[in-house]
């Protein structure tokens, strides 16, 4: 039983992570209603930029909040040149530009700061918080700061004007618009802020899997596997996926034999599957009724 | 547009069908005469360069049939062409089997295995497809390196194999027989796909890509013809694996990564969607693109592809059969005369 409990708290760390990401691939889809496969290599790509300023000597919150400005913008410039013109596009050009921003950004991190992984600074310091090596100051910190992110943002969907606008733009476009919300902004400020949630996950991973441009390759399909569980439209849901991922795989790393050890990427991979198949609504997400 | 006059229509429709007529086999000829003497006055590393391309169109294929004809997406290609070399080498260093009889036993067994995988998966739509083939790319290379299995698979090491010779005493040096035997794997395979997508099984399998609701309505049975679809596809893109074993001579974990897939949905959508041809053209563009770029620099040949793939979508979205309609609208006139002229000299 101690050992059940054990790993489940060292789940909710490694969660921590996976709902950062699945918070961030949940921003996304909420407002394009696709998966975005290029959100891990734009989580690393501001996380170097983190490093960068850092580098430069700005102090961690400094940097941190500077990255997130710069993040929020580079999302929108990306919705703004490479997507809005090809909105309508069939869901085959979207994935291509999907995969196309994806090399981009792997290639040119890698020819800025080359492959060589660096470490990444925590504000939250390394000391055991709670039994030895369970769970970290850091992953306490990083537990925080996603419940923190959650937080904000429910209150920002809920109770601002520009919230509701956004959720108007995603639920009904054409009546959205009729009444005054400006959709196509709406879509650009979705990938404002999902790739500002994707730099703060960013720079909670990096100290743990430290810095590499293809450090985000595995944690994107955990995201992706947190945010399925949880319900994709689901920010709660989300997060709740996340966590559960993490203890999932934590679970099945000690109570299954070598499967659980070796072959955690398959159960990202099963646990995706199976949620889609079964219940593709996830945990906490709205069914998604279409006619024919 | 000018309006044609009736004798125009009726000259251009003659020129149309004379040239091919007169020029179709004569140029497919000297196409055939010229790669398959091309090997014996090449370098043995372009020889194996192009042994390579010929595989990756074979790979594309593959993945073309499914996405161009069958309208499902897969980011997830790397892992039935890491399942089909890993069988050949498998059979190969364990089973003793003679290195023609271990493609068919690939393609047979990708096949099963894109069955199986479809079974479940292709019951999910567009994106939700897109991810799970994401994810079982991810997934692959740690599953290829599963320690209950390292007795056969070498771990992360991977299988060393021999190349063969070339039969019955024929002189010419290993990659040369490699070109050949790819070359005529690659004729049968393409001659498959055109026979598969002409046929009333063709028809099904676009149905379901241009209207899925209508072919339902007309009695086709969705999830099993998308499943052989898949099966289909994971088929060809197995048996280049297969050959890609056979040629490079190694397999391991690493060279099958998420790269793998992306660099077949690359060649792909350089190529061409749904066009059987841009198989070549995909398949010569991450052959010999990448060497270029990386010439330039280290690392730059993501980038390019990015670009590219950005420029296909904005400029040209049917990718390189796209760019060739456009050649050959602007070179009408001039084919209008070739075929004049023909019809002059009879």
């Amino acid at each position: 039983m101690d050992l059940f409990i054990h790993q489940v708290l060292a789940g909710l760390a490694t969660g921590a992570i996976y709902a950062c990401m699945a918070l961030a691939v949940v921003m996304i889809y909420q407002a394009i209603d696709h998966f975005n496969f290029a959100q891990g290599e734009m989580a690393m790509f501001s996380t170097f930029i983190a490093w960068q300023l850092m580098e430069w000597g700005f102090p961690y919150w400094a940097a941190f909040f500077l990255t997130i400005a710069i993040s929020f913008a580079a999302g929108v410039a990306i919705e703004r040149s490479i997507f809005r013109p090809l909105h309508n596009a069939p869901v085959m050009s979207h994935v291509v530009l999907f995969i196309a921003i994806f090399v981009i950004i792997n290639s040119f991190a890698g020819f800025i700061w080359d492959f060589n992984i660096k470490a990444f600074p925590t504000p939250f310091g390394t000391r055991p918080v709670l039994g030895q090596g369970l769970l970290s100051a850091h992953d306490a910190g990083m537990i925080a700061v996603v419940l923190i992110l959650l937080l904000l943002l429910f209150v920002f969907f809920r109770y601002t004007r520009v919230g509701l606008s956004m959720r108007a733009a995603a639920a009904n476009p054409e009546s959205a618009q009729l009444v005054g919300v400006r959709v196509s902004w709406m879509l650009a400020l979705g990938w404002g802020m999902a790739a500002a949630v994707g730099a703060v996950a960013g720079m909670m991973i990096a100290p743990v899997v430290f810095l590499e441009p293809n450090m985000m390759l595995s944690i994107l399909l955990y995201g992706f596997a947190g945010a399925v569980v949880g319900g994709l439209t689901s920010p709660l849901g989300a997060v709740i996926g996340g966590f559960s991922v993490g203890v999932i795989e934590n679970l099945a790393g000690t109570f299954i034999p070598y499967i659980g050890r070796e072959m955690k990427l398959s159960i990202a991979l099963t646990l995706i599957i199976a949620v889609l198949m079964v219940k593709p609504s996830g945990l906490l997400g709205r069914k998604i009724v279409t006619r024919v | 547009m000018k309006t044609d006059t009736p004798k125009d229509l009726l000259d251009a429709t003659a020129a149309r069908s004379a040239s091919p007529r007169n020029l179709k086999p004569l140029i497919g000829l000297v196409a055939l005469v010229a790669i398959v003497a091309a090997p014996l006055f090449m370098k043995n590393f372009l020889i194996f360069q192009l042994t390579l391309a010929m595989i990756w169109a074979i790979a594309i294929l593959g993945l073309n049939l499914l996405t161009g004809f069958n309208g499902q997406f897969s980011l997830g290609h790397g892992a039935f062409y890491a399942v089909g070399a890993y069988t050949t080498a498998i059979l190969m260093e364990h089973g003793g089997v003679s290195y023609y009889w271990t493609i068919p036993a690939a393609g047979v067994i990708c096949f099963i295995a894109g069955f199986l995988f479809g079974l479940p998966a292709l019951r999910l739509e567009g994106t939700y497809l897109a991810l799970a083939t994401f994810a079982l790319a991810v997934a692959m290379p740690q599953i290829l390196k599963f320690s209950p299995f390292e007795h056969w698979t070498g771990g992360v090491q991977g299988i060393v194999i021999l190349k063969p010779d070339a039969p019955f005493g024929i002189p010419i040096n290993q990659d040369q027989w490699l070109f050949y035997f790819t070359l005529i794997t690659l004729i049968l395979m393409f001659a498959f796909a055109y026979n598969l997508v002409g046929s009333r099984t063709g028809s099904a399998i676009k149905a379901i890509r241009d209207n899925p609701t209508a072919a339902k309505a007309m009695g086709i049975n969705l999830s099993l013809y998308k499943s052989l679809t898949f099966g289909v596809s994971a088929l060809y893109t197995g048996i280049a694996g297969a050959l890609s074993a056979i040629v490079v001579q190694f397999v391991a974990p690493d060279s099958f990564t998420f790269a793998l897939s992306v660099i077949l949905f690359v060649g792909l959508v350089i190529g061409g969607v749904g066009w059987i041809p841009g198989a070549f053209f995909g398949a010569l563009f991450i052959m010999f693109v990448p060497h270029l770029a990386e010439g330039v620099s280290k690392g730059l040949a993501g980038a390019v592809f990015g670009i590219m793939l950005i420029a296909v979508i904005f400029l040209m979205p049917s990718g390189a059969a796209g760019l060739l309609k456009f050649v050959m609208d602007r070179l009408t006139p001039v084919r209008r005369w070739m075929g004049s002229s023909s019809r002059r000299s009879q």
